[in-house]
């Protein structure tokens, strides 16, 4: 058996003419962070939503713990323990905290028949579970939309672990955040692996991915890249690799040019 | 490391902890959908008992007479709140009333059923109804707006066609004899409390007839309906998974679906409750009445939207309470009746409907800003 949980074996994805991913092979260890970066459009989202059930692969297989899946709805990868949090997060603004943390999988008691949604119980662990990642959620009963964007990731990540994922996939945790919440969310994160959680962070923020990664696997236009350990490449390789990396390089090399010309 | 905010903050000093926990409880309180419903309803019994408290209106029979009209409305206003909460609208709902009305009547009077198997027939239909709406809503995408409209005139069309081409005129009359010793009837058909009524009566504390009854004999069996109906959804939603499950339909049904809730299940199951609910105030009519109209219900599916969105439910789901439905709805039919009660030409009931209806649309879209304010 391999020491990879999950691999995904030359995935294509097509939108009707659109090439969206073309063969993409990568794969992770438990415990271990993989980045995945790429420009807007680059096909990370849709690589990841093979995986959360979102999306069926039109080409390729995905293997988790050595056997092939085949997800028919988000439920399916939910169960086998792929959680994903994605951009939009999943949350309902306009609901509480509580019921937000459990939104479809509400604890219950009573008997058979007459069950009720415990609220009691479900109060007690959104806050204590939002205690241990140092957001102290004064009244779980209070809409989430009142959080700040960090609070917001954080409950839909510790959602997830709560809810037994082996798999945690964050679709641009950080993008929306400022310096301060996001490394909340990043040491949140690094937490989570270190728990032996496998994690997939998905952003084109290499400053945010660098610290925290194990391995990077750059998307370009629906192809990778490549995956990288984090010792055989440097921030500064990883930045340029990223779709307009070498155009940035041909520019500078232009104005340069440009420079030169002007000066005589 | 610290995250600062009013009401989610990191742990400091414990008496600040209590302080602050009270200011949002009170602000919880406010952000309760259906506060604007009840003050409504209070504004409206304050008023009309200094314009009217000398007219009768507050008198049993006229009491009766208002919660009658209310609760009718609200039966119908409570599923429609529900299935708004879970994102979507029925405008068929009116239509609904008309079409379950002659599903009782035809089969009971033209194809001799017993009464109990037309009732039977008629709920039976209004599942399939439902479910034929919600599966459209669901399986297509578009906007129940325009699906349910389309429902509204096919199913009032079919109403008018099928009752002409079945008995050669619109009405159905004749259903009032079948009502006696039916087993299933009276749930739609009895007074309640009429001991307590009589006894009233007997201690002259209730207006009589000339014969010695009371004028009003007995709660009608709407006003027990609505009752039990407000208690159950209000219930549902407050403490069942399925509850948990209509709220986040409606607030973000892509969301909701990817952590695994059965959105679908959850707004086909609100459309068939809207039919259903359309249905008990059909046989409730129809039975009250003894007869059935192809055109009962006109409308209708409007007033309950109104009474829905009076009640603190948004037009964008997510959002709003059963309770606070029936409140709206008691509003309405309170105002409908007790204007007859004042000197106000009847006229203006359909103007104060609208201008509630705005100002609750205003008040409303305020709460939803306060409630999802980010820091
Ligand atoms: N559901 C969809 N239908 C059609 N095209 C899509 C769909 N989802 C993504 N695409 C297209 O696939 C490409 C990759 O998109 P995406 O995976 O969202 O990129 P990224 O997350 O890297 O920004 C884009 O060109 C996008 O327009
Ligand atoms: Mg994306």
């Amino acid at each position: 058996m391999s020491d990879y949980l999950v691999q995904f074996n030359n995935i294509s994805k097509f939108f009707g003419k659109v090439i969206a991913l073309k063969g993409v092979t990568m794969k992770l260890r438990k415990g271990e962070i993989m980045c995945l970066l790429g420009d807007n459009g680059a096909g990370k989202s849709t690589l990841i939503k093979t995986l959360a059930g979102v999306h069926k692969p039109d080409e390729g297989e995905i293997i988790v713990e050595g056997k092939k899946i085949i997800f028919d709805s988000p439920k399916d990868a939910l169960d086998i323990g792929i959680a994903t949090v994605y951009q939009d997060l999943a949350l309902v603004s306009l609901m509480s905290v509580t019921r937000n943390f459990f939104m479809g999988r509400e604890p219950m008691k009573g008997p058979p028949f007459f069950k009720t949604f415990d609220i009691e119980k479900a109060n007690k662990i959104a806050a204590e579970r939002m205690g241990q990642i140092g957001i102290d959620v004064r009244d779980p009963s209070q809409a989430v939309g009142t959080m700040s964007g960090g609070e917001r990731q954080c409950l839909a990540i510790s959602r997830a672990i709560y809810f037994g994922a082996k798999v945690l996939v964050l679709d641009e945790p950080t993008s929306a955040l400022g310096v301060h919440q996001a490394s909340v969310v990043l040491k949140y994160i690094v937490k989570a692996a270190s728990q032996g959680l496998a994690v997939i962070l998905i952003t084109h923020n290499v400053h945010h991915a660098y610290p925290v990664g194990n391995s990077f696997t750059v998307l370009n236009r629906g192809k990778s890249l490549g995956t990288y350990e984090k010792k055989d490449i440097t921030r500064e390789k990883l930045l340029s690799m990223m779709a307009g990396g070498e155009e940035l390089d041909k520019l500078e090399v232009e104005l340069k040019e440009m420079n030169r010309l002007s000066a005589q | 490391m610290s995250t600062k905010s009013k009401s989610i903050n990191t742990k400091t000093d414990t008496n600040q902890d209590e302080r602050l926990k009270k200011v949002s409880k009170l602000k919880l309180l406010l952000n309760r959908p259906e506060l604007g419903a009840l003050g409504g309803a209070i504004l409206v019994f304050i008023f009309f008992g200094i314009v009217a408290g000398d007219t009768g209106m507050f008198s049993a029979y006229g009491m009766l007479n208002f919660l009658d009209v209310s609760a009718n409305l609200g039966i119908i206003a409570i599923a429609a709140a529900m299935l708004m909460i879970g994102g979507e609208f029925d405008l068929s709902i009116g239509s609904m009333i008309g079409f379950a009305g002659i599903c009782i009547a035809i089969p009971a009077i033209y194809w001799g059923w017993p009464l109990w198997m037309s009732i039977v027939f008629a709920f039976s239909m209004a599942v399939l109804v439902g479910y034929f709406n919600g599966i459209l809503v669901v399986k297509t995408g578009l906007p129940s707006f325009i699906v349910t409209l389309a429902m509204l005139f096919i199913l009032r069309g079919a109403t008018l066609a099928l009752t002409r081409l079945i008995t050669g005129r619109t009405q159905v009359p004749g259903l009032r004899v079948l009502i006696e010793n039916d087993p299933v009837a009276w749930i739609f058909a009895t007074d309640t409390f009429k001991w307590l009524f009589t006894w009233l009566g007997s201690m002259k504390l209730i207006a009589l007839r000339t014969d010695g009854t009371p004028l009003a004999t007995g709660i009608p069996p709407s006003v027990i309906w609505f009752i039990f109906l407000a208690i159950i959804t209000t219930w549902i939603l407050m403490k069942t998974r399925y509850g948990n499950w209509i709220f986040a339909s409606g607030g973000d049904k892509i969301g909701a679906n990817n952590v695994g809730v059965p959105v679908g299940r959850v707004k086909i199951s609100l459309f068939i409750g809207t039919a259903v609910a359309a249905t008990i105030f059909a046989t409730i009519q129809v039975l009250d009445a003894g007869s059935a109209d192809t055109m009962r219900g006109t409308l209708k599916e409007l007033e309950a939207i109104a009474a829905a969105v009076v009640g603190g439910c948004l037009l964008t789901g997510g959002y709003g309470s059963a309770i606070g439905a029936a409140f709206g709805a008691i509003i309405f039919g309170t105002v409908s009746m007790g204007i007859f009660y004042t000197d106000v030409d009847t006229d203006w009931f359909k103007v104060f409907l609208g201008a509630m209806m705005l100002i609750a649309v205003i008040f409303n879209n305020y709460i939803r800003r306060k409630v999802t304010e980010s820091k």
